[in-house]
């Protein structure tokens, strides 16, 4: 067992984790910060998407003893005093879920997006999305969330 | 209350409502079964077959139950006696032959990923690796695992049943009574007409849907509690009882957030099986969760069949007949719905034409592969494949555009309701119109012109246009119909709308939604029906408990069943609220009409809003005597007919010669699907239809080796297409209203998925069609792109650069020597 100290969503957490556990884990179990999801087992989906230090992470590819020292911010830490993130509001008034499960990692992948590139094209949101996975709404929704919370739907 | 009145809105269908699911989806405030923990909950790990085909000769576990804070191992011999048989719930034909189907394998495992020992410990990573410790000895078995060889009992895949052939299931419209004789269509056509022939392969797939499989069964309290990803908590729920042997009223399922299915979770599982035999043993709360490469491994499969196809003609172009002979892969084993796939696809065939004589064979066949099942469309793509790409086929044979010798021989508008040659009744469409302006949105002349213009030049980079003009039957079912097929149940739905004092709506719904969107479009049906706010209905569904009844969501049934079911009860809820209105109002029954949720009394300004009856029925002081102090009311619904959506999609694929790469230039469909009661809704359910359809024509399949192991058993090797893989799409609809149900819908969940295959692959060979091209086999990769086009070069080209994923180019290979010749040098 480590010992960890890590920030997620704001709230300071101690906790002794074994080694191997997998951030993901470490989230959905310890903290039941349950809307960070798994949806595979080769790191190639992103529904497990987080922010450490405020880039996004595919938590089931970092050990949670990595964290420790580090500030992780999920999906459930996005909107701030019931106001939602942005990206959140385009997803919703864009229709860009379906069944929602990789919409977590979609958001928190295209908020990380967004940072770098605040005015991307369809191309460079559509190569900025590759490492997440959606099986129902073909993408086309979610490129219009993005373009709409980038202001530059039109 | 009489604010919740005055926010009364109508006009709520047709609406662009944004979700009511989002904000808890968005926010990940979610209820995925695998988030689910109980006190001293158990995890359960599955040791499964890594062969194809092998007898179990022991099972040594004494490793695994010594191991840290495991509590059981059980194997197939422990639960045998109580374990039974995972259900088959469409036996195709009565002599059908279908093995045994333990959920833990006993003496005999026939697929690689079959369960043969269950682990169960108190976290699942000590369970997993407690499971590596279970030391299982096989005897390796020859497995059956090619469809064809399959077919011709060369190995046997359960040597038990002496064969692999499980069911022959024919329709004959000349038998029939309902069209002419096909092979006489066909001869003659020999004779002096037009004869296409040609045989397809619908590849292998996966479901892939995000969410991995999960259940959890909590066995304390008087009912057994099982939540489970699933799209069918009703169906999984009276099977479990029926197998199980424990009274249905004892079982409760829930199936909380699903995390979509798209027919993958349209089964009873060995998993759930096994989950619940733990739960009952030790008492204990238990809970299994899949990874993704037991889900692709060992959820149910889908498609995999060769088509081999007889179309006649005369010289002018018009269809004479079409025959129809197909192989269906059913896998390992005969599953829930799997033997009768092929036949939903069985009257589709024929799709929007008119044709005189068909015939359809479908030939089942057992092997050692994962078993197949329902997967989006679930039989009507491979029929809208096969039919598209012949079209195509005759309209090349006549050098006339695909789209003419379509018209000539699709239904007119004003022939509706037209009855097909397999006996259907289309109540209503309009091909042309929908033809019209999809060709309009695509610019379909221009694009042919460029598409000359890159031929004449020897453009490397050529321009193919594809075609589809779909339709299919959806709104699965009236039940008689599915009685006549040997279907094991019945096709209704059922509603229920409860009147809260507070004027707030409860409406309880037997479609289980897993991203449809039910809690939003069944609000807007509501609101409007009864005139009560949006905001004010509250949808209820999965969970058994709750929604007591049902027959769950799958084959675009949702809206065409249960939202008629819907309609029914909200106007018995109307019809029973009147005579109290009536009542209260001091008027006659017969004075009242309701309008925007409102009772007035013709000719005076006295009225009631609904929500005031609902509260004056609940206090119940002063009811017309003998009145039921209830507004509350059910309705189950059968319905009368299949729902006919159709369309017409076009596809512009540029294809370079040089490498075999396919980039998609342009996509439009325009969809007829009656009206629709949430346009945003609609989108979402065509695009990512969409793109599960060129998925199929362009990336995905599972490939096995040859031992029988599945190769694709990661998202690494499974293509499931990614943003940048995929194009926005330009969408539309006309609307030519059912006329089976009330609210004038039809089904459209599965609409994109069926229509957009054959438009690729079209397009692909469309692209090549100078080369000598006439096919281009399933996924089109650009090594098979590529290949296509050197097939008839005089030794020349270089060789084909590897592929991405080395064992698709061996697999290619494979195929081909399966037969799949027309793949390699069709165009004789
Ligand atoms: S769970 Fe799939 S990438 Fe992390
Ligand atoms: S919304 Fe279902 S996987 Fe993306």
């Amino acid at each position: 067992m480590t010992k960890i100290e890590v920030t997620v969503d704001g709230a300071k957490y101690a906790d002794d984790v074994e080694p191997r556990m997998l951030l993901v884990h470490y989230l959905r179990e310890r903290l039941g910060k349950t809307g960070t999801v798994v949806g595979c087992d080769t790191s190639n989906c992103g529904a497990c998407t987080v922010h450490v230090d405020g880039r996004s992470v595919k938590s089931c590819n970092m050990l949670a003893v990595q964290a420790d020292g580090h500030e992780v911010t999920t999906v459930e830490g996005l909107a701030q005093d019931g106001e939602l993130h942005p990206v959140q509001k385009a997803f919703h008034e864009c229709h860009a879920l379906q069944c929602g499960y990789c919409t977590p990692g979609m958001i928190m992948q295209s908020i990380d997006l967004l940072n770098d590139n605040p005015n991307p094209s369809e191309e460079e949101i559509r190569t900025g999305l590759e490492g997440n996975l959606c099986r129902c709404t073909g993408y086309h929704n979610i490129v219009k969330a993005v373009q709409t919370a980038a202001g530059g739907a039109q | 209350m009489t604010a919740t009145q005055e926010r009364t809105s109508s006009g709520e269908v047709g609406r662009d409502r944004r979700r009511k699911e989002d904000q808890r989806l968005i926010t990940g405030r979610t209820r995925w079964t695998d988030n689910i923990q109980l006190p001293g909950m158990l995890h359960l790990a599955m040791v499964r077959s890594p062969f194809a085909h092998a007898r179990i000769t022991s099972i040594d576990t004494s490793e695994a139950k010594a191991a840290t804070n495991v509590v059981a191992v059980l194997t197939g011999e422990d639960v045998k006696d109580e374990q039974g048989s995972l259900p088959n719930a469409w036996p195709i034909t009565p002599d059908q032959k279908a093995p045994p189907h333990p959920s833990i394998a006993v003496d005999r495992v026939a697929f690689a990923g079959e369960i043969v020992a269950v682990v169960v410990a108190r976290s699942a990573a000590e369970a997993r690796d407690a499971a590596e410790l279970v030391d299982v000895d096989y005897e390796e078995l020859p497995a059956a695992l090619d469809l064809k060889d399959a077919a011709n009992d060369t190995t046997l895949a359960h040597p038990d049943l002496g064969t692999n052939k499980s069911a022959f299931w024919k329709f004959d419209s000349a038998e029939a009574g309902t069209g002419g004789n096909v092979d006489e269509a066909i001869e003659k056509a020999r004779g002096d007409g037009i004869v296409i022939e040609r045989e397809y392969r619908q590849q292998r797939l996966i479901p892939a849907f995000m969410e991995p499989r999960s259940v959890v069964v909590d066995p304390t309290g008087e009912q057994i509690t099982v939540w489970s990803a699933t799209q069918i908590p009703h169906i999984l729920r009276f099977l479990m009882a029926a197998v199980l042997g424990v009274s249905e009223a004892k079982i409760r399922v829930i199936a909380p957030d699903v995390g979509g299915g798209f027919g993958g979770k349209l089964q009873t599982t060995p998993e759930e099986w096994a989950t619940f035999m733990a739960a009952r043993r030790l008492g204990k709360p238990c809970k299994y969760t899949e990874t993704r490469s037991e889900s692709l491994m060992a959820g149910h499969h889908g498609r995999d069949q060769w088509q081999k196809l007889t179309l006649s003609a005369t010289k002018d172009g018009t269809v004479t007949g079409l025959k129809v002979e197909l192989l269906a892969d059913m896998g390992a084993y005969i599953s829930l719905v799997g033997g009768g796939v092929p036949v939903l696809g069985a009257f589709m065939f024929n799709a929007i034409y008119k044709f005189p004589a068909y015939q359809f064979n479908c030939q089942t066949v057992l092997t050692n592969k994962t078993w197949t099942d329902a997967y989006r469309g679930a039989g009507r793509p491979e029929a809208t494949f096969a039919i598209e790409r012949l079209m195509d086929e005759l309209a090349v044979e006549l050098g006339v555009d695909p789209l003419e010798v379509r018209e000539k021989n699709w239904i007119k508008h004003e022939e509706f309701p037209f009855i097909t040659v397999c006996g259907l009744e289309y109540d209503s469409g309009n091909y042309e119109a929908a033809t019209a302006k999809a060709k309009e949105m695509f610019g379909y002349d221009e694009l042919r012109a460029e598409q000359q213009r890159r031929r004449d030049s020897g453009d490397p980079v050529q321009l193919g246009i594809g075609v589809s003009t779909f339709t299919e039957m959806c709104g699965l079912a009236p039940s008689r119909v599915l009685g006549s097929l040997d279907y094991g149940a019945g096709g209704w739905e059922h509603a229920s709308v409860r009147m809260l004092p507070t004027g707030k709506v409860e409406v309880i719904t037997g479609a289980s939604a897993h991203g449809q969107g039910h809690e939003t479009a069944w609000s807007q049906i509501v609101a409007d029906r009864l005139g009560v706010a949006f905001e004010d209905v509250e949808v209820l569904h999965g969970d058994t408990q709750i929604a007591h009844k049902g027959l769950d969501t799958y084959g675009s049934r949702s809206l065409v069943v249960g939202g008629e079911a819907l309609v029914k009860a909200a106007d018995k809820v109307v019809e029973k609220a009147k005579p109290i209105a009536a009542h209260l109002l001091e008027a006659s029954a017969d004075d009242l009409e309701f309008s925007g949720g409102k009772f007035s009394v013709k000719g005076t300004d006295k009225g009631m809003a609904i929500g005031e009856v609902a509260l004056a029925t609940f206090a119940a002081h002063n009811l017309p005597d003998g009145v039921e102090p209830s507004l509350d009311s059910d309705a189950t619904y059968d319905p009368v007919n299949f729902s006919f959506p159709h369309g017409t999609h076009l596809c512009a694929v540029e294809i370079d010669t040089e490498t075999g790469g396919v980039k998609m230039r342009k996509y439009v469909c325009v969809d007829d699907i009656g009206n629709i009661v949430n346009p945003l809704i609609v989108s979402g359910q065509v695009h990512g239809g969409l793109v599960q359809g060129i998925a199929q024509a362009l990336f995905e399949e599972a490939v096995h080796d040859e031992a029988g192991t599945l190769v694709s058993a990661s998202f690494v090797d499974y293509l499931v297409p990614t943003a940048a893989d995929t194009i926005s799409f330009d969408t539309a609809h006309t609307t030519s209203p059912s006329l089976t149900n009330t609210l004038g819908t039809k089904g459209v969940g599965e609409a994109g998925t069926i229509a957009s295959t054959p438009a690729v692959v079209n397009a692909v060979v469309d692209a090549i069609r100078h080369f000598g091209v006439d096919d281009v086999q399933m996924p089109c990769t650009p090594a098979r792109i590529w290949k296509a086009i050197h097939a008839h070069d005089q030794g020349g080209g270089t060789p084909t650069p590897g592929d991405a994923a080395p064992h698709f180019d061996e697999q290619d290979v494979a195929d081909r020597t399966a037969g799949a010749d027309d793949t390699a040098g069709g165009a004789q």
